[in-house]
């Protein structure tokens, strides 16, 4: 197998700089905690998973990358800048496919061409030509050649949820956000659409940002793994996962990949055990 | 397809059906004309009178139009402001729902004193009876866009304008034609009470006049051509949104041509 280099050092600055950041919902007296006090820095480059149990905050971090949510305290930095003025260009792909009804697959897909500078400068001139053989390319890519003219509706999830990579992806993002994309998929489909997004990353080397409660998902697709708790939220571990890329399928029955699911696995397991005594 | 056939030819015979009995009641009952004209009379005088009758139905479908384009322009406007703005709604809702309540016959001697009677007053009854369903279901298309959706354009640094383009009137497009099929026939209904209150032209003052001389069969004629012109309003609109919005409807037509 041919090792790619290690995780890109980076010299200036990182993607992804949670500074202290804590998020609560609520007034006084219902006030819930969502995040504790939680730093995170995330290199170019890196794919990080968020694993942890449900309501642990994974996918509170990721909405604070994409700016849908505000922190209640500390700061989030993406790309060196405070979130909303920022210029990195983000994709993100949620649990759902989120497509929009009225709009083909093709149109649906090129989206983001349509709203993210530089791409809309010419997206009147380019829609026809260039961006279609772009949102074509990219279709085939994820098995869906051919399908650029059906709407949302006449796929089915699996393949939705395709067509949903493909808009993260199209506009080249430098900060991939997936937020349990591959969560409602059948195994096999699971399987493929990994194996695909881990040729994506090598090839384009997105900075991306995991939230899965699938651990060998992480395991698989993952460079680092950050364990989280819940109530309140917080990561509670972060290790590097070793194993050299490309990965097949099969990785995933060695030894060293069981081991560290396992262990994983026992970090959730404890967390949960701490947060039951707790409340 | 044939299924399709059939339910139609069904539909037609009802509705033939309605026709026929209604005439051959008149007949068994000896039913006056100047109380309840047959069908068949009614379109004899459709007929022959139709040189005098057509100015007047040209005069109610432009007077109509023009008050629905109004309608349909301010209505939009309106909608997305009450949609979109918090404030917005709290002030304008409360007033929509009072003006709305109040008989338009009661604003119609208003518009006459401000304009004048004739066409303009008409054209402004027309325009305020369509406003209201289709501010309310402009605002509540644009309320009821999804959160999920609106995040996919906040993550990619979408403008609120680009967010409202994108996704919000779309969204609101199934709402809108819902609306408009409403307020079609609202408009009509607007136009006729103007010009039966206060104009010296069209249908409503065709009827007012017919009915003033006992002329019954005349004033049928106009119920008929406004219900036509009704149905035809109704139809061309159905057929836009058929084409505009097919995606919410996942009708086997829609696939084929979409």
């Amino acid at each position: 197998m041919n090792a790619l280099p290690a995780e890109p050092v980076l010299p200036a600055g990182n993607v992804i700089d949670l500074e202290k950041v804590r998020v609560t919902f609520g007034s006084d007296k219902n006030q819930v905690t969502a995040l504790a006090e939680t730093s995170l820095r995330i290199t170019h480059g890196e794919f990080v998973a968020l694993v942890g149990p449900s309501g642990c905050g994974k996918s509170t971090i990721l909405k604070l990358v994409a700016g849908t949510l505000t922190a209640t305290q500390g700061h989030v930095f993406v790309a060196g800048r405070e979130v909303g003025a920022d210029h990195v260009r983000i994709g993100m792909a949620f649990q759902n496919p989120t497509l929009l009804p009225w709009l083909n697959i093709r149109d649906n897909v090129m989206l983001p061409l349509k709203i993210v500078p530089p791409f809309k400068l010419e997206f009147a001139a380019k829609r026809k030509t260039e961006y279609r053989d772009r949102v074509e390319a990219s279709l085939a890519r994820v098995g869906l050649a051919g399908f650029g003219d059906k709407f949302p509706w006449q796929l089915s999830g699996g393949m939705q949820q395709r067509a949903s990579l493909c808009r993260a992806l199209i506009h080249d993002p430098t900060l991939l956000l997936l937020d349990e994309p591959f969560g409602a998929l059948d195994q096999f489909t699971r399987e493929e659409l990994w194996e695909i997004m881990q040729n994506l990353w090598i090839e384009k080397r997105p900075t991306v940002l995991l939230v899965t409660h699938d651990l060998k998902e992480a395991a698989y697709l993952a460079s680092r793994i950050c364990v989280m708790q819940a109530r309140p939220g917080r990561i509670v571990d972060d290790s590097v996962v070793p194993f050299v890329r490309p990965r097949t399928i099969d990785v995933s029955f060695q030894p060293d990949f069981v081991s560290l699911t396992q262990r994983l696995r026992e970090r959730i397991v404890a967390a949960r055990a701490v947060q039951e005594t707790a409340s | 397809m044939n299924e399709q056939l059939r339910r139609r030819i069904l539909s037609t015979t009802c509705i033939i059906g309605f026709f026929v009995a209604w005439e051959l009641l008149c007949l068994a009952f000896h039913v006056s004309d100047i109380v309840l004209p047959r069908p068949s009379e009614i379109l004899v005088t459709l007929w022959t009178r139709f040189p005098a009758i057509w100015p007047h139905a040209l005069q109610t479908l432009y007077t109509t139009l023009v008050g629905f384009a109004l309608g349909i322009v301010i209505g939009i406007l309106l909608g997305m402001l009450i949609g979109s703005s918090r404030l917005a709604y709290d002030v304008a809702y409360p007033m929509l729902v009072g003006f709305s309540s109040i008989p338009k016959v009661a604003v119609v001697p208003i518009f006459v004193l401000w304009f004048g009677a004739g066409t303009v007053p008409a054209v402004l009854t027309a325009m305020i009876m369509c406003i209201f369903p289709i501010v309310v279901n402009v605002a509540t298309g644009l309320a009821a866009t999804e959160p999920e959706l609106q995040d996919v354009m906040k993550t990619l640094r979408a403008t609120k304008l680009e967010i409202l383009w994108n996704v919000g009137l779309p969204r609101t497009m199934p709402y809108f034609f819902a609306s408009l099929k409403v307020a079609a026939t609202l408009a009509f209904v607007g136009t006729v009470i103007s010009e039966t209150v206060a104009s010296n032209r069209g249908i409503g003052n065709l009827m007012m006049i017919a009915s003033s001389s006992f002329d019954v069969p005349l004033v049928f004629a106009g119920l008929f051509i406004l219900a036509a012109l009704g149905v035809a309003l109704y139809v061309v609109f159905s057929l836009i949104e058929s084409r505009v919005t097919g995606w919410a409807v996942r009708s086997d037509n829609f696939a084929a041509g979409g």
